[in-house]
């Protein structure tokens, strides 16, 4: 080093002189390094961005469902008499498609003109008449939920040229819909099947409240057992445990088990739960059991940072005015902590309501079209809806499963919000 | 039937009366409320004793009985059935429960069900029916019996407060072993399949098999039905998928968490930070649903572009959306490393005439290599364990490949189809699961042991 110094005093130049050499080299350098860091934010601001944006964009048409309008004459012949939920509902409606259509004379052209609606419409009839027994003999003209096709043909996700080759829809079954538009028969609603019933085999049909009741249960579950428990742990840890091995244990197994995969809880659940204790399978009772221990970390930890935020000094006045330890915790730092408890809780419950690969292995990804009504019942949540739906290959599921990741981030939010709220509401600084 | 939940009920409200109860007695034996001073703890403690010493035993055996009813009485009903079926192989017996039990609840069973079938079944109901009963009976018993014993005792010089507390110290105790358990029951319920998965297929032919297809005939006439359970496939893709999401998170963390922590003034970073989190909030549900969707198609047609043959359902494309998920993951991570460099050194760096730039690649990444090294490891373990992105975007194929654009499996994938669905506990297809699970929980657990005690050293250098 002091060699070359000379040498350069040796030459002629100075130190300086190198260093305004570089500086302009050294600047861009500079630039560069500065420039690719806030690319890397945009980056990831830019994948979050297009996740976004092709959800919402698959998914906000599922709000709106495509109805048709058919004048139905609920035919006494075709009901029994003394037990109207027998009758043939199915036949209702393909009487008055075909008198709304006459021209579809052959087999396979009513086939096709059945086809147009959905094969929840006569349910919708037999509801009808299961409520008001005085619509039997007589003429209505009813909404009818449309065919997922038909759907998907009025919102503009099937063209109607290219499926006349594929053979989704003929010439014929186009010339039918453009009647029902130009008589002002055909017409898109809010989709209140999609937020009102459970799973479906089809499209038009399926919705998920099924699987929001199913999370909703799960989360209680969840709820319930993880939040008193991991609030009881957060204190004995920072409050009464001794320093020993036996404490230390268990803080390296919360630290453990906050980074141990989901699916491994799954089989913990599997083995355990299922097999071991045969509680029932695809039950909200499971799957808010094997969550909770899977949140149990989170809220612990969470917890104790709350506890430890608490001032000694609150526990020295407590002590000082005669209380015994568990008074002071208990009615004084507990009380203190307890808004960034709740916050930690609310944070872990978001995250085991976006959970799927645990649920899936205690059986929670059934085909199950009843609303759950507790906590045994067969069921599934929205994450697993979401898993299924995408897995069908009809178009409409497409927008659907957009729309129920929709539902999903919407509750999610939701959650987060409320903890953000919570956080500053009740933060206080000592 | 008396429901489980009625008995609960009936609990709660036994220890209420308790409380109210021993508050009442307590008063009493002082002799009127305004004596109160003369007990040795206040009026409430002795409500809670009672209360604690009515409830919690009562709820002990409910918890034990419920946990161990059902196989109680299962093998209750296997041992009444004839000798032809209980001579039967263990699977078709396991079967045979499942009917019996679906029976019983009232379900829809696969089979037409035989007349044994049925009479097992509605004496399966007769033995739930007794033990509900009993169990309540006896959980009513000891509830009362709790309730008057300790009401009984209550004097003046009960010492009912240091009693209550005593409880509630050993009630949280208990809670906090349950994270000991869990870990406990994690390794013993993969151990125990596992170590019978070992005993269909060696432990070096799982471990160094190169063929992975884990299909085992049911009939052997079937075709295609040798099975092969070679691990190495299946992890060589669970690591392909990890590096190319590291390729992508690594990096791109590794520079927001910098420009953050560095460059970024405060308006910007409070902007920019919760977006950044929003991404670590996103259920990977979604994430797998979004590779399917966009990514995979988008890489497939890329690839046809510029001529290469890409499959639709890549290594690149569950790679590059796991790498965005991890993100916000190493980003949080490094920056907290990152800040956690003191000052002084960035300080001195400066006063040598270095560039912001030059501080941070020569001094504060050096100082702080250890913690990212440990995040990145972190992160790496995150990786390896995710499965709804690499199930919904991955194949299924156990392709030996360390080509990005073909398709390859996970552990967490093959752990998913091996176990969703009808399974049988016998043969070595669903015990593989487990074994893969325990493999998976292995690596994990040490990545994640080795990161946790590198970010500590790490952090204690400059405390």
């Amino acid at each position: 080093m002091s060699s070359q110094l000379s040498n350069m005093h040796d030459n002629g130049i100075k130190p300086i002189d190198i260093v305004k050499k570089n500086l302009a080299g050294r600047r861009r350098a500079e630039q560069r390094f500065r420039r690719m860091g806030f690319a890397a934010i945009l980056a990831s601001l830019f994948f979050l961005a297009l996740l976004f944006f092709s959800i919402i964009g698959n998914g906000y048409s599922a709000l709106f469902q495509t109805y048709i309008k058919v004048d139905v004459f609920i035919d006494p012949g075709k009901i029994a008499k003394n037990d109207p939920s027998n009758g043939d509902y199915q036949g209702i409606i393909k009487e008055s498609l075909r008198k709304m259509f006459p021209d579809a004379k052959g087999r396979s052209d009513k086939r096709r003109l059945y086809q147009l609606v959905s094969s929840g419409a006569a349910f919708q009839i037999r509801q009808m008449v299961l409520t008001d027994a005085g619509l039997i003999g007589q003429q209505r003209s009813i909404w009818v939920p449309a065919d997922d096709d038909v759907d998907m043909l009025m919102k503009g996700h099937l063209s109607r040229q290219d499926d006349t080759q594929s053979g989704r829809f003929n010439r014929q079954q186009l010339r039918w819909l453009d009647r029902l538009e130009t008589e002002k028969r055909i017409k898109k609603k809010f989709n209140t099947i999609f937020f009102t019933s459970g799973d479906s085999r089809e499209p038009e049909l399926a919705g998920v409240w099924g699987a929001v009741a199913g999370s909703f249960f799960t989360l209680l579950v969840t709820l319930m057992l993880s939040f008193p428990i991991g609030v009881a742990c957060a204190v004995y840890l920072e409050e009464f445990a001794p320093k020993n091995r036996w404490t230390d244990l268990i803080e390296v197994n919360i630290n453990n088990l906050a980074a141990v995969p989901s699916i491994v809880f799954g089989l913990l659940g599997l083995a355990v739960f299922l097999n071991f204790f045969g509680l029932p399978r695809s039950a909200p009772l499971v799957g808010g059991l094997v969550l909770s221990l899977m949140t149990l970390p989170t809220i612990i930890i969470a917890g104790r940072a709350a506890v430890q935020a608490v001032p000694p000094s609150i526990r020295d006045a407590a002590l000082g005015v005669g209380a015994s330890k568990m008074q002071t915790i208990m009615h004084h730092v507990l009380p203190l902590a307890m808004p960034g408890m709740l916050t930690g809780a609310i944070i872990g419950m978001a995250r085991a309501l976006g959970e799927t690969a645990p649920l899936l292995m205690i059986g929670m990804v059934a085909f199950i079209v009843d609303i759950p009504g507790g906590f045994t019942d067969p069921a599934t949540v929205l994450p697993v809806q979401v898993y299924l739906w995408a897995d069908s290959p009809e178009r409409a599921f497409l927008e659907r499963t957009s729309a129920a990741t929709l539902v999903l981030l919407v509750f999610l939010f939701a959650m987060n919000g409320l903890a953000v709220y919570l956080r500053k509401r009740f933060e206080r600084r000592w | 039937m008396i429901s489980t939940t009625t008995i609960l009920f009936v609990l709660l409200l036994l220890s209420g009366a308790a409380y109210y109860l021993g508050l009442r007695r307590s008063v009493a034996v002082a002799g009127g409320q305004e004596h109160v001073r003369k007990l040795h703890s206040r009026p409430p403690y002795y409500g809670a004793m009672t209360a604690l010493w009515c409830g919690i035993p009562a709820l002990v055996i409910f918890f034990f009985w419920q946990a161990f009813e059902a196989n109680i009485i299962t093998n209750l009903v296997l041992v009444g059935l004839p000798d032809n079926i209980r001579n039967l192989p263990a699977d078709q017996i396991n079967l045979i429960v499942n009917d019996i039990r679906n029976l019983a609840a009232g379900n829809i069973v696969s089979s037409q069900a035989g007349q044994v079938i049925q009479s097992a079944a509605s004496h399966y109901t007769r033995l739930q029916m007794t033990s509900h009963s009993a169990l309540a009976v006896v959980v009513v018993c000891v509830c009362i019996l709790g309730l008057v014993i300790v009401r009984h005792k209550i004097s003046k010089t009960t010492r009912a407060r240091n009693q209550v507390e005593k409880i509630i110290l050993w009630l949280l105790i208990a809670c906090s072993t349950i994270a000991i358990f869990t870990t406990i029951g994690i390794v013993l319920s993969v151990l125990f399949e596992a170590i019978r998965f070992f005993k269909a297929v060696s432990v070096t032919e799982f471990l160094f098999g190169l063929k992975w297809s884990p299909q085992i005939a049911i009939r052997s006439d079937q075709v295609g039905s040798s099975g092969a359970f070679g691990a190495v496939p299946v992890f060589t893709g669970t690591l392909l998928i990890s590096a190319v999401a590291m390729a992508v998170a690594v990096p791109i963390g590794l520079m927001s968490a910098i420009y953050m922590s560095e460059y970024a003034n405060k308006t910007f970073r409070a902007a920019a930070k919760p977006l950044m989190e929003i991404l670590a909030g996103i259920p990977t549900v979604v994430y797998g649903f979004f590779a399917a969707l966009v990514v995979a198609p988008v890489i497939r047609d890329i690839g046809k572009w510029i001529g290469l043959d890409v499959s639709s359902e890549s290594a690149l494309a569950a790679g590059l959306v796991m790498g965005i998920m991890i993100i916000p993951f190493v980003s949080s991570l490094s920056d907290d490393m990152i800040n956690a460099v003191p000052q002084a050194l960035r300080d001195g760096a400066y006063a040598l005439g270095a560039t912001k730039s030059e501080t941070i690649k020569q001094v504060v990444l050096p100082a702080a290599l250890p913690g990212i090294v440990g995040s990145v490891l972190l992160a790496v373990s995150r990786a390896i364990g995710e499965t709804m992105i690499v199930v919904m975007a991955a194949g299924l194929a156990a392709n030996l490949t360390l080509n990005p654009l073909k398709t390859v499996t996970t552990v967490t994938v093959q752990i998913v189809t091996l176990l969703v669905g009808d399974q049988e506990f016998d043969s070595p297809k669903t015990l593989a699961a487990f074994a893969l699970g325990l493999l998976l929980f292995l690596i994990t657990l040490c990545l994640n042991i080795i990161a946790l005690v590198v970010v500590r050293k790490y952090r204690e250098q400059y405390e």
